[in-house]
């Protein structure tokens, strides 16, 4: 009895051990064929599939414009209403805008915007290579020749690399005049003060930190929704399955990856 | 009469998953212009043993020439050229759901060959009136049929000129007269342009009417039962199961009539 109980212990630790670890190798052979597809790419643009990019472009960027302003406009409007009203217990109110853009551009921003797109993209990509896996459209690609992941992969994360940033930018934009409603009603400060508070705050770097930032965000949401997708199960559980967790695995590496980030940045100065 | 070229070439061939060998000790060939089919009950690895003739996984053990080159031993251009010389159609057509039948078509064209869009275009559209699907060629795989779908499947399939063409069921699904119409398709690709063609199929209607050859697949002894003509095999085979596969009922009359015009 006890014998077997170790019997099974011990098979249970190294068959997770073993899957762990063919998991971590398949995940590096993938990022392996990623940096590939990207080269080969690059060497000849030709093989990618601009229509592709496009239609990514378009559901991953335009088609989130409007649930990024809305979240963000909220989150800028309810950042200020709170600090706004501990502020007021001290006369400082007025740093509600230097608060406001400092927090939103550095970290909340591109943050904010890379949950939303984890949400909206990366489980759309790995739903439709899961889907696409079941239906057997992955074997045919792979017996035409074609390599899936410059097929599928890299319109997606150029896609992405090029919309994230952009929605942030938005996202930024409008979280700043949630901040400004806010101000306006509730502490009845005047725009122009607090525009100009703002634009203080505004220096480029932290700009451009901010908006770097979901650049590296956008490449991980991408990885994790597509390999997720290609490591799906064939049938309607697995897709479900790989698409919830693109989700919690993509919203995990953005926290971890901006908590990396932040650290860097402060050690360099910023 | 000069026997054809061997297109495939399987020396004691283990296929399986996992290390775990699903089928052992596989030896057999396909010629030109032959049509071969693989046959067995669910489950015995009929699409196991396809999905490793296209090189889709690595077999655990053995051999798979096509065309004299190893399969397995080839990567890179090598390979890639070599898949190019064959064919292969889904059992669900394996469409390209975001792109028109025509994009689907055109899709080995653009990536494999230099021509301009208007030819690529004329040359998928040729094929798409061979399967009888030129009127819809604008039209998304989720707006045609099952049949249509396994057609426009196999003008992709046929769009390079492949030299091997592989199905993975092409009936199944469909009803009886537009499976015989797929059938007599078939027929007619074989004749035309000589390639071999290997599939994998539970309808005796097809088996019948248009396979020259089967292998019959068994779970119990996981490997080859038997091989040959299954119309020899139907009523004088040793093999108990091979006589009770092949002589199920539903034969219909419009197919024993299809056989014997194809003779």
């Amino acid at each position: 009895m006890v014998r077997n109980k170790v019997k099974d212990f011990v098979t249970g630790v190294g068959r997770g051990t073993y899957d762990e670890v063919s998991g971590a190798v398949n995940r590096i052979g993938f990022v392996g064929d990623v940096v590939s597809a990207v080269a080969e790419v690059v060497v000849s643009p030709r093989k990618l599939r601009w229509r592709d990019v496009l239609y990514y472009l378009d559901l991953c960027g335009r088609k989130s414009v409007p649930i990024v302003a809305a979240i963000c406009f909220l989150m800028g409007a309810i950042v200020a209403f709170q600090s706004a009203f501990q502020m007021r217990k001290y006369g400082a109110e007025l740093y509600v805008a230097d608060l406001l853009a400092f927090s939103l551009l550095k970290e909340l921003g591109p943050l904010m915007v890379a949950v939303i797109a984890t949400g909206r993209a990366g489980s759309s990509f790995a739903a439709e290579i899961g889907t696409m896996k079941v239906d057997e459209e992955i074997n045919a690609l792979e017996t035409m020749g074609i390599k899936p992941v410059r097929f599928l992969v890299i319109p997606k994360l150029l896609a992405m690399m090029v919309s994230l940033p952009l929605l942030t930018v938005i996202g930024d934009v409008v979280g700043i005049l949630g901040g400004l409603t806010v101000a306006q009603v509730y502490l009845g400060m005047p725009a122009s003060t607090y525009m100009a508070r703002t634009i203080d705050v505004l220096v480029p770097s932290v700009f451009c930190m901010g908006v770097l930032k979901t650049v590296f965000f956008a490449i991980c949401i991408t990885l994790i929704g597509c390999h997720c997708g290609f490591a799906a199960g064939t049938d309607a559980q697995g897709v479900g399955r790989a698409t919830t967790r693109a989700v919690v695995s993509g919203i995990f590496a953005v926290v971890l990856g901006d908590a990396v980030l932040t650290l860097i940045y402060m050690a360099w100065g910023y | 009469m000069e026997t054809p070229e061997k297109v495939i070439e399987v020396t004691g061939l283990a296929v399986g998953y996992g290390g775990r060998a699903i089928l052992e000790d596989m030896n057999f060939e396909v010629r030109r212009g032959e049509i071969f089919g693989i046959l067995g009950g669910s489950g015995c690895g009929k699409s196991t043993l396809l999905k490793h003739l296209i090189g889709l996984y690595r077999p655990l053990s053995g051999d798979i020439r096509i065309f004299g080159e190893a399969l397995n031993g080839s990567g890179g251009k090598a390979r890639r050229n070599l898949m190019r010389r064959f064919g292969v159609t889904y059992q669900g057509g394996a469409l390209f759901g975001s792109m028109t039948l025509l994009e689907n078509v055109m899709l080995p064209l653009e990536e494999f060959t230099a021509l301009s869009a208007a030819e690529r275009a004329e040359k998928a559209m040729a094929k798409l009136g061979m399967v009888g699907l030129t009127d819809f060629a604008d039209y998304l795989p989720a707006e045609i049929s099952g049949g249509m779908t396994k057609r426009a499947g196999l003008a992709r399939a046929l769009v390079l000129d492949p030299e091997l063409l592989f199905f993975d069921e092409p009936s199944a699904g469909l009803d009886p007269i537009t499976s015989a119409g797929l059938d007599k398709l078939i027929l007619n690709l074989r004749d035309q342009s000589r390639a071999a063609i290997v599939m994998v199929t539970h309808e005796l209607e097809s088996i019948f009417s248009i396979v020259d050859r089967v292998i019959v697949l068994d779970r119990g002894t996981r490997g080859i039962i038997e091989t040959g003509d299954p119309r020899v095999m139907r009523s004088h085979s040793g093999n108990d199961f091979v006589r009770e596969f092949l002589n199920r009922d539903g034969m219909t009359r419009e197919h024993y009539e299809y056989h014997g015009e194809k003779e």
